[in-house]
């Protein structure tokens, strides 16, 4: 990877988040209503709408509008949400650890998981095992992840009292210490394993594809030709595999974040997917426009990570 | 005429593509037959509350009495109709972006393909809640938002295609007699492009049923369609009670779902030199976007 190419990327991601920033403003003005409503909640009292529309410059022109935006977001600052009586980046990052602890188990679980189990069918593809795998992975691949949630919660939360039904921890034990840690985990394996189900089907599909086409080609074949025992070409194969998996990982952020909004909707998981159901509910559209902007800058940088991994890890790459 | 005979033959034969297709045709049927399958409004009360699963109420009702199988067809019908609108705005979209892409190396093809990184990138999920949320609920806005997102991979593999055959024998020869640009395009270049747009439309279709599934699920549907989402969120509070109103919804979605991806799975083998070349050039081109 060149210094050039990973100056290239990085140089797009402003143009990017500037272009997501533009799709707010149409939307906050296009909305029908005052756009202070958009930007400054429902509920305000007069002082907090003239604050806040001196702020964004809501009684300039458009262009100087915009420009007054752009600078706001710039300096880190989504706005201010009248419901929480804070700015709206304090709210969101107060709920972003029960979120990524929720996100990133189930992207180890999965691609752990997803590497063993699409090795495991490639191995003797066309075999048993590998159809039904591939199956189970079409299956794991249509369910939407809240009706999956619902079923997890009746069958094993609900039927045997195996898992706690909701929450992130049992608040009215107080454990602290590991005691607490341990209880967060059991609350953890429900949603977790509910979140991890499509992503473990995709990585199973795509890792078993790779390893399938590697094993099919010419440097397999030497490899086999000069005695190698079975073990040692499969992960001759893998490494070449692999890189599709390391791909969709940026690429599927912004469904992964979609996924968890929904599962944490079913099991209560109080993280961001929690707080955009309850903005809705109180119509704080201050706190739903700065988690849609945060999403979609995590899914960019998600991409830029992505592709520098990609260029870093496969020689070949070489983008003009 | 022949050619694309024997490419549905060869779908049909595949045992993943003959499930997808039925799945799918299936789906299709429902909604069209919803009015005779199910003849009472679903959102009316018809019966006892909560009756499991019987002779009357095939599939049960829910806890106001509403019949479910009248829930589920008419669901299939908003599910369709929601996947044919994006359907349409999406190919349309991506078929013009990616034929001016194409046609017009440099300045233009350069701005298409940023507007269409910008586009892949947006979360599809989270522009419709805020859409949703500032503008009302309605399936007119879903439908733009989703169309408006969903583009960007169509475009990239019309634009490979045109990049690909540009130069080739045919596209000359009927350029030298005199056809127009738009009608090389559309007469001889896009035709070859058909299965990876297929394969594109039909996994694209069931990322929008999961979609729309979910803002109904979290209560964004429009309040008068009917939506498997929405009996699925209305199914949460009754879980212990009456499994029928998770079970039925939630098996149409994925049954809806599975069909649309075996269907594109089958597809893809007849067109996997496009889309490799589409994902060959720059971004990567992944359905599988958000």
């Amino acid at each position: 990877m060149t210094a050039r190419y990973l100056l290239w990327r990085l140089a797009q991601v402003a143009p990017a988040v500037v272009g997501i920033a533009l799709i707010v403003f149409v939307v906050i003005h296009t909305a029908p209503g005052d756009p202070i409503i958009a930007i400054a909640g429902e509920h305000g009292d007069a002082a907090h709408y003239a604050r806040q529309r001196a702020k964004f410059g809501l009684d300039r022109p458009l262009p100087e509008r915009l420009a007054a935006y752009l600078a706001r977001l710039a300096q880190g600052d989504l706005g201010f949400s009248y419901v929480h009586g804070r700015p709206v980046l304090g709210v969101i990052t107060e709920r972003l650890p029960a979120t990524l602890l929720l996100m990133s188990t189930a992207l180890a679980l999965s691609s752990a998981g997803g590497v063993l189990l699409g090795v495991l069918a490639a191995r003797r593809a066309g075999g048993g095992t590998d159809l039904g795998l591939r199956a189970v992975a079409l299956l794991g691949q249509a369910t939407p992840p809240f009706w999956l949630a619902q079923v997890a919660a009746l069958g094993l939360a609900v039927g045997t009292g195996l898992f706690p039904v909701q929450g992130l921890s049992s608040a009215r034990h107080g454990f602290t210490g590991w005691r607490y840690a341990l209880d967060v985990v059991h609350h953890l394996v429900l949603p977790a394993l509910v979140l991890t189900a499509g992503e473990l089907a995709l990585t199973t599909r795509l890792v078993r594809g790779g390893v399938v086409e590697a094993l099919a080609s010419d440097y397999v074949r030497t490899a086999r030709a000069k005695g190698l025992p079975d073990p040692a070409v499969v992960r001759h194969a893998l490494g070449n595999a692999l890189l599709p998996v390391v791909t969709i990982i940026g690429g599927r952020l912004g469904m992964l974040c979609t996924g968890a909004v929904l599962v944490e909707a079913v099991f209560a998981w109080p993280g961001v997917g929690q707080l955009l159901l309850s903005s809705i509910q109180t119509r704080d559209a201050p706190v739903l426009l700065g988690l849609f902007m945060l999403v979609s800058v995590a899914v960019i940088l998600g991409n830029v990570v992505t592709d520098l991994a990609y260029a870093w890890l496969d020689p070949r790459v070489r983008y003009e | 005429m022949s050619a694309s005979r024997a490419a549905v033959r060869r779908v049909l034969t595949d045992p993943g593509g003959a499930v997808g297709v039925v799945l799918s045709a299936a789906m299709v049927a429902l909604a069209l037959l919803a009015p005779a399958i199910a003849p009472v409004d679903p959102f009316a009360a018809v019966g006892a509350p909560l009756s499991p699963p019987g002779r009357v109420h095939l599939l049960g009702t829910d806890d106001l009495g509403r019949d479910l199988l009248a829930g589920v067809v008419h669901g299939a019908r908003t599910s369709l109709l929601v996947v044919a609108a994006v359907t349409l705005l999406s190919g349309a979209l991506g078929i013009a972006v990616g034929a001016a892409a194409g046609y017009r190396p440099g300045a233009v093809d350069d701005l298409l393909m940023r507007l269409a990184e910008l586009a892949q990138v947006v979360p599809r999920f989270f522009l419709a809640v805020i859409v949703i949320a500032l503008f009302g609920p309605g399936l007119d806005r879903l439908v733009l938002v989703l169309g408006l997102t969903s583009w960007p991979t169509l475009a990239r593999v019309v634009r490979a295609q045109i990049l690909s055959l540009r130069r080739q024998e045919f596209v000359e020869a009927a350029r030298a007699l005199g056809a127009s640009g738009p009608r090389v395009i559309l007469r001889h270049v896009l035709p070859h492009a058909l299965p990876a747009a297929l394969v594109v439309l039909s996994l694209n279709g069931a990322a929008v049923i999961l979609l729309e599934a979910g803002l109904a699920f979290i209560g964004l549907g429009d309040p008068h369609a009917m939506s498997w989402g929405y009996l699925a969120s209305n199914a949460q509070r009754f879980l212990r009670v009456a499994w029928w109103m998770a079970c039925f919804p939630g098996a149409a979605i994925a049954g809806a779902i599975l069909g649309l991806n075996l269907l594109g799975d089958a597809l893809s083998e007849l067109a996997s030199p496009q889309l490799a070349r589409a994902s060959g050039s720059g971004g990567r081109g992944t359905a599988a976007a958000a």
